[in-house]
């Protein structure tokens, strides 16, 4: 495994960026019920056990609540961990202490596409975009469509791959030419464009 | 009884047959399924990861459709019924994101009042229909079939109070019931990767392998599985998986429906069987009582 710095340089100063990151990670984690109990981590190791693709992460479960008290989100979110998190709960309904790590890691993914750190060669985030601009635009999501989206913005000649069970499904009447659509598209954009103006809105929070 | 269905995008395309599975079920066991008017995505997993009031804004939109019919609504694929459910807690848990939700929503005069109940079939025909009337209505039982039944991760976790979420027995019992021989199967709450086969498919195909591979090892003749993306995982990648790992694997993969509709009598066209990649061919289907 590569070797980390620890961001924090003098103990108990922050440095400026990781403090903004601290604070916006903060604000995310007190949106997910229950999510207060990621301070009641006994780094047990149980999520990291129970997670079926720790061992390809680079940093595992438990490790990522250890380098959030060393005051180190920036490494965290420059991970390979987060990204293959496949959000299957094990770790979750497994810890003695009630920590909602998925949730927690799901906060982190947000937080990571918003202050534009990925690590290099990035396909969520390709496969994120193509979804969220499929589902605004028709209200449903369309898999041809996704999957040749995703591939044309990573690796366009893996799509020659796809081919073989593109028309396998296809011939089961498994893939629809056109995309769904549903009837309300324009009342729907209205409502995404209040929510975007919602997802700007950061309660006050009490000193 | 009678339930808002809320199909969700992939029982309209890859996981047709269990649409139409899921529909005949209900159908033959005497119960209504009214499919939401004008339902949308439900955000799915790539959405929650991006923006998290706008997630929970289009899954929450579906909410406030079916809350006006006062009836329960009913969710197939394991990853609508996540969002859909966790979206319901989230909002009744937090007042400030339900007032911002809500804000989004009334510019279509909607709103959600947090009094639906998201519910996955499984649950609706185990604890609602009970497993003894679905016994009085077999047509054809399943005897002597070998199968595993794989929940796959989002159905029992997190913890709903459902079922035993290491252990979970809803589609064990049912099927024993219906005469199946239950094999041994250990890795029937294991992820099957999700998207990871799209984002990281070294990843997901691994995980494929350890499960197909454990459930031939044990004798299964059938996988039965809840998910649309664990039926599509198992099933349209067994090649890849086959030339991976140089293994020979060849097993139906088939969504619970569709085995329990094939007891209640159902042909392979009703069923959508004949969608399946690999076909199952133990059961004659003449053998109707």
């Amino acid at each position: 495994m590569k070797k980390r710095k620890l961001t924090a340089k003098i103990p108990g100063i922050l440095e400026k960026k990781e403090k903004e990151l601290r604070d916006a990670f903060l604000l995310q984690v007190s949106n997910i019920p229950g999510g207060e109990s990621i301070k009641k981590c006994i780094q047990c190791g149980t999520c990291t056990g129970s997670c079926p693709v720790s061992y390809t992460m680079d940093i595992t479960p438990r490790e990522i609540i250890a380098l959030f008290r060393a005051g180190d989100i920036e490494s965290i979110l420059s991970s390979r961990t987060i990204w293959i998190c496949a959000s299957c709960y094990a770790c979750t309904v497994r810890c003695p202490q009630g920590v909602q790590l998925t949730d927690i890691l799901y906060s982190l993914k947000r937080l990571a596409l918003e202050k534009k750190i990925f690590p290099k060669r990035f396909p969520v985030y390709a496969l994120s975009k193509s979804f969220v601009a499929l589902t605004n635009h028709y209200g449903r999501s369309y898999e041809p469509g996704l999957i040749l989206a995703y591939f044309l913005k990573t690796n366009p000649l893996k799509l020659l791959g796809m081919f073989p069970l593109f028309f396998k499904l296809f011939f089961k009447g498994r893939i629809g030419l056109l995309p769904q659509k549903i009837k309300g598209t324009k009342t729907f954009s209205r409502i995404l464009r209040e929510a975007e103006i919602m997802e700007m809105i950061v309660p006050v929070q009490e000193v | 009884m009678k339930y808002t269905y809320y199909p969700g995008c992939s029982l309209e395309a890859s996981a047709k047959g269990y649409d139409e599975s899921v529909r005949f079920v209900f159908k033959t066991l005497g119960h209504e399924l009214v499919e939401l008017e004008d339902w949308n995505c439900c955000g799915a997993t790539y959405y929650m990861s991006t923006k998290e009031t706008i997630s929970l804004v289009i899954s929450a939109r579906n909410l406030a459709l079916a809350e006006k019919y006062g009836r329960d609504i009913v969710a197939p694929c394991s990853s609508c019924y996540t969002i859909l459910y966790k979206t319901h807690h989230i909002l009744a848990n937090n007042s400030i994101m339900l007032a911002k939700v809500n804000q989004a929503l009334r510019r279509d005069n909607l709103e959600y009042k947090l009094s639906l109940k998201v519910r996955h079939p499984l649950e609706v025909l185990v604890n609602d229909v009970g497993i003894e009337t679905i016994v009085s209505q077999v047509r054809r039982r399943l005897d002597g079939v070998k199968m595993a039944q794989y929940y796959g991760c989002q159905i029992v976790r997190p913890e709903r109070g459902l079922d035993n979420k290491e252990n979970p027995q809803m589609m064990d019992s049912l099927f024993k019931a219906l005469g199946a021989q239950n094999v041994y199967f250990p890795m029937k709450v294991r992820c099957c990767g999700g998207m990871l086969m799209t984002t990281y498919p070294d990843v997901a195909l691994e995980l494929n392998k350890e499960i197909l591979e454990c459930a031939q090892e044990n004798g299964a003749d059938l996988v039965v599985t809840t998910c649309p993306l664990c039926h599509i995982n198992l099933e349209a990648y067994q090649d890849k998986i086959n030339n991976k790992f140089k293994k020979k694997f060849h097993l139906p993969i088939m969504f619970f429906t569709q085995a329990l509709g094939l007891a209640l009598g159902g042909t392979s066209q009703e069923l959508g069987l004949n969608r399946n990649l690999i076909p199952f061919q133990l059961l004659s289907l003449e053998g109707i009582r």
